[in-house]
């Protein structure tokens, strides 16, 4: 009797082990276009320029990626360790600039960053060293980057808004996007503009 | 019952070690990091300690020079950051940090040292994916680890931990953090001993 129980507790501790582990390794898969987006939960940011970016009211301390005002949202994983980030950000800021100079993007497609293992203070290194626009938030224990399959860096997904409150995966692609004009002609089809 | 407990062992050590090893991996390196898997945090016993002379050595550099740490004393405040192992995940997204923030270390009159125990050439070609750095990369390869050793951050595998040190302009060591191998130093830690030598 007394065995059989040191064994249940044992595959119990291993039960929990391994869908711990696989929770970790495999929580969630590298997006692909046609996919549904992983639930993405965000801290509200503190500034306000940045809330009214993305268009939240409400008293919450967290949003949803269904609260941002937008027909379309890009999210750049990146981290402010990575050395093509780096590369990329003036790029990335390039594509905010023509998106809200553009007279049908303006307003409906957003960027925001998602700091893959940084902290608040590495992200905000980050914003202030590349003069980052749009909203870049912390992953300091890489809960999203598990989520979408721990991709390298960078990484974009665009994903459209739908009006039932879900989003779709419209774009998913790793490293440099390219040119500018293109791709925000791309986001805009995805987008419905 | 030996063989029951070997099979809980061995079930659990499985289940245990599948749990990942959570890192980013920037694409500069496509495909070319080489996983260590998860390590043992800590793998050596300091030699020196906080209030110590640091100590001094001269190793070459991927520029091509001898570089001195007597060369700052009274000059530049130094810190030493040792990272275990050039082509692996986390020092490979470790450097590159500490490259746009010149500044902070400039603003506390400071140099950076970056030691691995890798060779020069291995160095070269790995810190060229990084972009241009600009503090100085060491090479402690031979006499192998010699200065690791002598702080007391070199492990039995011969890599080196993933160690800071702030050394102030008198020589003296006036921060260390020996971190977990498996993962990066924040960066407000380092500021924040930067600050205090202001």
């Amino acid at each position: 009797m007394k065995r059989i129980l040191v064994l249940a507790v044992a595959a119990a501790v291993a039960a929990a082990a391994l869908l711990s582990g696989a929770t970790a390794a495999a929580q969630g898969v590298q997006p692909r276009p046609g996919d549904r987006l992983f639930d993405l939960t965000l801290p509200v940011p503190g500034e306000r320029a940045d809330r009214n970016y993305l268009g939240l009211s409400g008293w919450g301390k967290t949003f949803r990626m269904a609260d941002i005002k937008a027909n379309l949202v890009l999210i750049e994983i990146l981290s402010m360790y990575c050395p093509f980030c780096q590369k990329e950000a003036p790029v990335v800021n390039r594509l905010h600039e023509a998106i809200e100079k553009d007279p049908a993007a303006g307003g409906k497609i957003k960027i925001i960053g998602v700091g893959a293992g940084n902290s608040s203070y590495e992200v905000e290194v980050f914003r202030k060293k590349y003069g980052v626009p749009f909203p870049v938030f912390p992953d300091p224990d890489y809960d999203i980057h598990k989520k979408c399959g721990e991709v390298r860096t960078p990484f974009f997904i665009a994903v459209r808004l739908n009006p039932d409150g879900t989003q779709s995966v419209t774009h998913a692609r790793l490293g440099a996007f390219g040119e500018v004009p293109a791709f925000l002609e791309t986001l805009k089809k995805a987008a419905g503009l | 019952m030996t063989k029951t407990a070997a099979l809980i062992i061995l079930v659990l050590a499985f289940a245990l070690g599948t749990s990942a090893l959570a890192q980013t991996h920037s694409e500069a390196y496509k495909d070319n990091l080489f996983s260590t898997g998860e390590l043992k945090p800590v793998d050596s016993v300091l030699k020196v300690k906080v209030g110590d002379r640091a100590p001094d050595f001269t190793l070459p550099s991927i520029a091509g020079q001898m570089v001195a740490l007597g060369h700052y004393r009274g000059k530049k405040n130094v810190v030493l950051s040792f990272v275990p192992a050039a082509w692996t995940p986390v020092c490979s997204d470790q450097w590159p940090g500490y490259n746009i923030v010149k500044d902070l270390f400039d603003a506390s009159d400071a140099i950076l040292l970056g030691i691995t125990v890798d060779n020069i050439p291995t160095l070269y070609a790995w810190t060229n994916q990084m972009g241009h750095l600009w503090f100085p990369v060491l090479s402690d390869f031979y006499p192998h680890g010699k200065v690791a050793e002598a702080y007391g951050v070199l492990r039995s595998d011969g890599t080196a931990e993933r160690a800071l040190f702030v050394i102030d302009k008198k020589g003296g060591i006036r921060w260390i953090d020996v971190h977990d191998i498996n993962k990066r130093p924040p960066l407000e830690s380092l500021v924040r001993e930067l600050e205090k030598l202001k």
